[in-house]
């Protein structure tokens, strides 16, 4: 796994010290909150309703068992014992205080993490598949590419002040679970005629108040040409992004607006220049360097199949169903990929204790070759876990309410905090993915809808990514009132679509019925082997519509 | 983000978050206080206005942030918050009633 260099490390205790002094200005009235809101937002520092907010990142969505160790132990010292993890691969803590959180972020130095790029007008924590390096058929592990993106774009003098936040996913296989076509860069590896490797590159997907899909604006880059590709990206996006309306300020818009053929265009002219230069070339020492961190771990020679793993399940069916659901083949004879539900039913999506963190980086420790993965679905995942112990693994898991067998069911809701806690929320969000849950809570119900991915947002902003939910929800205000709008249709994955609105919004104590009656139109309608979004594409949205407004 | 007090909203109270920690805090005699019971309450637009200039002197930035207006009813047991925003800040997460000031208050 990538560990910061002494260079690195340098620059994030160097931060912290900074951030110290600002906090300390601030308290002492010598700056005013104008000039230390930027600072603290740099910092990943947000006021939200009842307190400030802290947003850790977790480059990739990588963890080691100390660093979820870190997470545990910050949760508990200095907050109210619990985390959010989120659809950015991050944490949040809601509850810090702010003339502690220097303190907490010198602890979280320590395991060489921090909550720079977080937030503010630059380049975000760069986001990943979170099966990188353990899922079968992947071309590369996307962390690789990540995190040369992330030592190049970090504090990057020419992009600190763009004209919006910018954000960047990759995936190494064709399956997409990264949503790389709703990010404002969204690569895929892949592999051309000649059996080289190179860089699909997507630009102009997000969400927000305008949602887009991001438009494919080059088929192949050289891997040594892409930063320079990248950064041509960048430069025609800070020459001619807008800065006059934070509305329309993100790169979407300006893809939008240019056209795609013309954007093209602008790209390829910078990237020539930039390639001619040979400035921005990645010399094949430097990529193998990167590369040597995300080396395979040590897996054991294991036969593919194994008997303590094939008769556990014979012998009990919860763990058998769990293992349809949440366990993915490895591409290494012998393992498993292990997802952790931070959905129980009834519960907050992506909320986990100190407690629970703490178990999962034991788990880690012994079980999983020392890593933990973050998804954007707001769930835990150990990559390399063996089907020997993969019994054991789920056992304990069990034990601390993280086994619910619901990965891409209806009740593996994506919620974003909402007005139960953020300052831009119009309606609570955590509260319909509990009631949703609980009124889905029957297994055997779940595993006959199928997949079907819900994502709530509570406002327009779309940190929820209702946008792409099979059904988004969105909340909206009327009054002081929490009202839900509803879309269909919506996916983030290769196929990636934008939700459409089924009408009039719903008071929320209809919402939990108009998502039943939308399941219910789906089971009379679907044909055998369809999924909802398959059902929805074939059908489109007047039945849902129908039985929505009947009366 | 919502509209905070109705146009012909007559019972107002003045909000804002503390510096150290952000805690929601209320106006109250020249000072804040943790609890929105005893927060003080202005009838009429004009008294509104009189309660946040009172609670916005020039020194206020050294340890209260964007103090505002917003608007509460009048029920049998005293005043409550009109929006749900305003009622969650009072009280603390609807999700997590174990935290937040509804926590405090037993
Ligand atoms: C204090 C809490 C938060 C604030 C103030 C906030 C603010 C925002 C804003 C203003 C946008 C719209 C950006 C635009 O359209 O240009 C946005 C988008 C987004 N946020 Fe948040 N957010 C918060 C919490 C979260 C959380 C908890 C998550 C993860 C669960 C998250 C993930 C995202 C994502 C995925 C998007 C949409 C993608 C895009 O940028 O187009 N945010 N957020
Ligand atoms: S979508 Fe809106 S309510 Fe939800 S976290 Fe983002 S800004 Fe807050």
């Amino acid at each position: 796994m990538y560990r910061y260099d002494e260079f690195d490390h340098k620059i994030v205790t160097d931060r912290v010290n900074q951030f110290r002094g600002q906090v300390n200005r601030r308290i002492s009235g010598e700056l005013s909150e104008d000039a230390f809101k930027p600072l603290r937002l740099m910092n990943g520092v947000y006021l939200q309703l009842h307190a400030y907010m802290l947003r850790v990142a977790i480059p990739y969505g990588t963890v080691s068992s100390k660093q979820m160790r870190m997470l545990a132990h910050i949760a508990r010292k200095y907050d109210r014992g619990y985390g959010h993890f989120t659809t950015r691969q991050n944490i949040q803590y809601n509850w810090p205080a702010l003339d502690r959180i220097p303190d907490l972020l010198e602890e979280l130095a320590s395991v060489e993490m921090h909550a720079i790029q977080t937030s503010g007008n630059c380049i975000r924590n760069v986001t990943a598949d979170q099966y990188a390096g353990a899922i079968a058929d992947e071309i590369e592990d996307p962390r690789i590419i990540s995190e040369i993106i992330r030592q190049w774009s970090t504090f990057h003098p020419e992009f600190s002040y763009l004209p919006r936040k910018f954000k960047i996913a990759v995936t190494g296989h064709e399956n997409d679970r990264a949503a790389i076509k709703l990010h404002d860069i969204g690569i895929v590896i892949v592999r051309n005629d000649k059996g080289e490797t190179g860089y699909e590159v997507h630009v102009g997907g997000g969400q927000g108040r305008s949602p887009f899909i991001a438009k494919k604006l080059t088929n192949f880059v050289p891997a040594e040409k892409l930063l320079a590709y990248l950064e041509a990206v960048m430069r025609v996006y800070n020459m001619l992004g807008r800065r006059d309306n934070s509305y329309k300020a993100r790169i979407k818009i300006l893809v939008h607006e240019t056209g795609e053929t013309e954007m093209r265009r602008l790209v390829d002219e910078e990237f020539e220049r930039i390639d001619a230069s040979q400035m921005l070339s990645l010399p094949e020492a430097e990529l193998d360097r990167i590369s040597a961190y995300f080396a395979p771990p040590n897996y054991e020679n294991l036969p593919a199949q194994s008997e303590v793993f094939e008769a556990a399940k014979g012998s009990n069916a919860d763990f058998n169903h769990w293992v349809k659901t949440n366990l993915v083949p490895h591409k290494t004879p012998g393992y498993g990929i292990i997802n952790i539900s931070l959905k129980p039913i009834g519960g907050i999506p992506g909320d986990a204790t100190d407690v629970q963190m703490d178990i999962i980086a034991d788990l880690a420790e012994r079980y999983a070759l020392d890593e933990v993965r973050v998804t954007h679905e707001q769930n835990l995942v150990l990559p390399h876990v063996k089907l020997d112990e993969a019994k054991e693994v789920y056992d304990i898991l069990c034990a601390h309410d993280l086994a619910t067998p619901n990965i891409g069911l209806i009740s593996d809701t994506i919620a974003c905090p909402g007005l139960d806690y953020c300052n831009l929320a119009n309606a609570r969000s955590i509260p319909l993915a509990q009631e949703i849950s609980t009124h889905f809570a029957d297994l055997d119900k779940q595993y006959d809808i199928g997949e079907l991915k819900i994502k709530i947002s509570g406002c327009i902003n779309a940190c929820g990514h209702h946008h792409v939910g099979h059904i988004g929800i969105l909340g909206v205000d009327k009054k002081g009132t929490e009202f839900y709008q509803i879309s269909l249709g919506g996916s983030a994955d290769e196929q990636a679509s934008l939700g459409d609105i089924t009408g009039q919004a719903f008071t929320e104590d209809k919402v939990v019925d108009a998502v039943d009656t939308i399941v219910e139109t789906y089971l009379n309608l679907r044909q055998p082997e369809e999924r909802f979004l398959d059902t929805y594409r074939r059908v489109g949205m007047s039945p849902f519509k129908e039985q929505l407004y009947a009366d | 983000m919502a509209q905070h007090s109705s146009k012909g909203a007559r019972f107002q109270a003045v909000t804002a978050n503390r510096l150290n920690d952000g805690e929601v805090v209320y106006f109250k005699d020249n000072g804040w206080i943790e609890n929105f019971a005893e927060a003080e309450i202005a009838d009429g637009q004009e008294a509104a206005e009189a309660l946040l200039t009172r609670a916005s002197p020039d020194n206020m930035e050294a340890f209260i942030l964007d103090p505002y207006l917003f608007e509460v009813s009048e029920s049998e047991d005293g005043f409550t918050p009109v929006s749900v925003r305003e009622n969650i800040r009072a009280k603390g997460p609807t999700v997590r009633t174990d935290l937040g000031k509804q926590a405090e208050a037993g």
